[in-house]
């Protein structure tokens, strides 16, 4: 018994004060930044919203398929710009997923010797590090250049053809939807590989021994087990790509023309939603204002929709494998 | 080799080393294995850690050719035939002899396709249900998962997870089935059940099993290779067998005072 007590009083079962204070801040300290970011999200929203309710009472829904954007008549309609945003995206998203997904996976299996696959991972790394103002310039005098013959080929050869042919339909110029969304698609493409790779990586080494040991080659565990068992990541790293690519405004803005015509041709001049924000707020008033917020809530609601259906998707996926 | 174990060994013969050498880069991990594994007995390898047992295990396979230093000296033959020779395809092997890892690993898949995975590699055409149903029955686990065969396998408990690994490898209706210490990371009662679906599965299969638990070995097994492992002048510690025998001999007669010792918990 006399043993017992001495050995409790001997490992201090108290904690000191200190330890305990430091303990319950640091609980409070992490649940106040969780909420605060909460709070910062919410009252964005509100703000967006609150301003843009003019143009909501007097458009309203119509806003959103209208294809007139017109501060002289103090007309708007935002479908062009929504047309934009999500066809350069999408573009963005079409050319970068298989590139991107491709790069992390040759930089997950042992392809490479170390000596090389070490550089050319944070090579990548750093691509997603370029300034967008740089890319835009890149996009001006490199890019746009290189890619005029081959988009006039394009022109040539598929204008003429039904359905398919509207969106090559207009002859292309120095700037466009096109160039905007190649440029998105270089700029994303490092935040889908680095990801992908990390959920690549992440797979456990387990799962691919049992693989082999069912006598799976190395391309059947890869598309069968490793690409499975990280898609919930890749996903993960595609949307918020595809979160960047809506929402990048210098590099679009500087090439994409800034048209607000509505044209369904990938060569026209066009704008996005967010290339509208960055070229008229700083002389926009009253109802144009107004508006513009209006456009702001419909890119926050399509940046919403997007994750929403992006986690439908995971959760779908998961249960199916 | 001893007469007695010739005689039994002239039966059939799955597994045949000669002599063999085990390096991972420069690092001779196991030295001198020549041994013959006996058709539809458990043979188990036992010892300290660090002997080799698991890459002795896993050359039978070939898994260690997933490690760019590893390579043999010396030979290995399964049915007669050279499983290193330059011809053989190891994607091939791994589908006649199958593998039972120590952890658990289920893959994040519903547990009908953990069975059907390997079979659908195979290109299965027959009743895939029915070799599901099959296969999950022979490792035990019918009554466990036969409701809820779209749940994800990983969610099965430890033990669970194993048997679901043991019905997996044998969906592919392989000749041997390689384990790895299967049941160290399981609580007892799971260890038992894995122990019993062994005696009923060396009916149809040949079994080499890693374990570290003496009266595992002593209870299951129809052969024991005892491993010890031996530093060298530059401090390389190289696995080798000191005996390999019937079971009953190893734990009640061996010939070498270290298996006495190992076997009876005075070393390792
Ligand atoms: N992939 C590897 N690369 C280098 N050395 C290894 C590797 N795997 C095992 N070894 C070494 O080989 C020896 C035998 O290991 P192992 O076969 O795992 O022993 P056991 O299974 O008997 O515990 C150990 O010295 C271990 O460090
Ligand atoms: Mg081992």
């Amino acid at each position: 018994m006399a043993l017992a007590t001495d050995n409790t009083q001997g490992m201090s079962w108290h904690r000191t004060a200190t330890s305990r204070f430091l303990d319950k801040g640091f609980f409070w300290l992490t649940a106040a930044f969780g909420i605060g970011v909460g709070i910062i999200l919410l009252a964005i929203a509100f703000q967006v919203g609150r301003d843009a309710i003019p143009s909501i009472q007097k458009f309203g829904l119509g806003f959103l398929t209208a294809t007139r954007w017109n501060p002289v008549e103090d007309i708007y309609g935002a479908w062009t710009q929504i047309y934009g945003t999500l066809v350069t995206s999408f573009m963005a998203l079409l050319l970068a997923v298989p590139v991107g997904v491709g790069v992390a996976i040759v930089l997950s299996e042992d392809f490479l010797p170390p000596r090389l696959q070490k550089p050319l991972v944070f090579m990548v790394e750093l691509l997603a590090a370029i300034p967008s103002v740089v890319y835009g310039l890149w996009g001006i005098f490199v890019l746009a250049p290189l890619l005029q013959g081959p988009a006039m080929w394009f022109y040539k050869t598929f204008a003429g053809v039904p359905v398919l042919g509207s969106l090559f339909s207009t002859p292309p110029t120095g700037r466009g939807v096109y160039i905007a969304g190649i440029i998105l698609a270089i700029m994303i493409l490092p935040i889908i590989s680095a990801i992908s790779r990390d959920a690549l990586v992440a797979v456990p080494l387990e799962l691919r021994q049992a693989a082999y040991g069912l006598g799976a080659s190395r391309w059947e565990t890869l598309f069968r087990v490793i690409i499975p068992a990280a898609f919930s990541g890749i996903v993960g790293g595609v949307m918020l790509a595809l979160g960047r690519a809506m929402g990048e405004t210098m590099a679009v803005t500087m090439l994409i023309g800034n048209s607000s015509n509505p044209s369904p041709s990938l060569f026209a001049q066009g704008s996005t939603i967010s290339s509208l924000l960055a070229n008229q707020f700083a002389e926009a008033d009253g109802l144009q204002v107004s508006s513009l917020m209006y456009a702001a809530l419909v890119l926050f609601g399509l940046t919403l929709l997007v994750n929403i259906l992006a986690e439908l998707l995971v959760s779908r996926v998961k249960l199916k494998m | 080799m001893t007469p007695n174990l010739e005689s039994a060994l002239q039966t059939d013969t799955v597994f045949r080393t000669d002599n063999l050498d085990i390096y991972y880069g420069s690092f001779k991990a196991v030295r001198d294995v020549t041994m013959e594994i006996p058709k539809n007995a458990i043979t188990a390898f036992i010892g300290p850690s660090g002997c080799g047992k698991s890459t002795v295990i896993r050359c039978f396979n070939r898994l260690n050719d997933l490690i760019k230093s590893f390579h043999i000296d010396g030979k290995i033959f399964y049915k007669g035939q050279d499983l290193y020779a330059s011809d053989v395809d190891p994607v091939e092997v791994r589908r006649q002899i199958g593998m039972v890892f120590q952890k658990p690993n289920p893959f994040p898949k519903s547990i009908y396709d953990n069975i059907a995975f390997g079979p659908r590699l195979l290109g299965y055409k027959g009743d895939m249900d029915e070799l599901v149903e099959r296969s999950i029955k022979s490792a035990a686990l019918w009554d466990d998962v036969k409701d809820k065969l779209k749940s994800l396998g990983t969610d099965l408990s430890g033990g669970q997870q194993q048997r679901l690994c043991i019905a997996r490898a044998i969906a592919v209706q392989p000749d041997v089935i390689l384990m790895d210490e299967p049941c160290a990371a399981l609580d007892p009662i799971s260890t038992l059940k894995v122990e019993d679906l062994l005696q009923e599965l060396k009916e149809n299969y040949t079994i080499v099993i890693v374990t570290h638990n003496m009266q595992q070995a002593s209870r299951s097994s129809d052969y024991t290779a005892f491993f010890n492992v031996q530093a060298n002048e530059k401090g390389q510690r190289t696995g080798y067998i000191v005996e390999y025998d019937r079971t009953e001999v190893i734990f009640q007669s061996p010939k070498h005072k270290a298996t006495q010792e190992y076997v009876s918990g005075r070393f390792g």
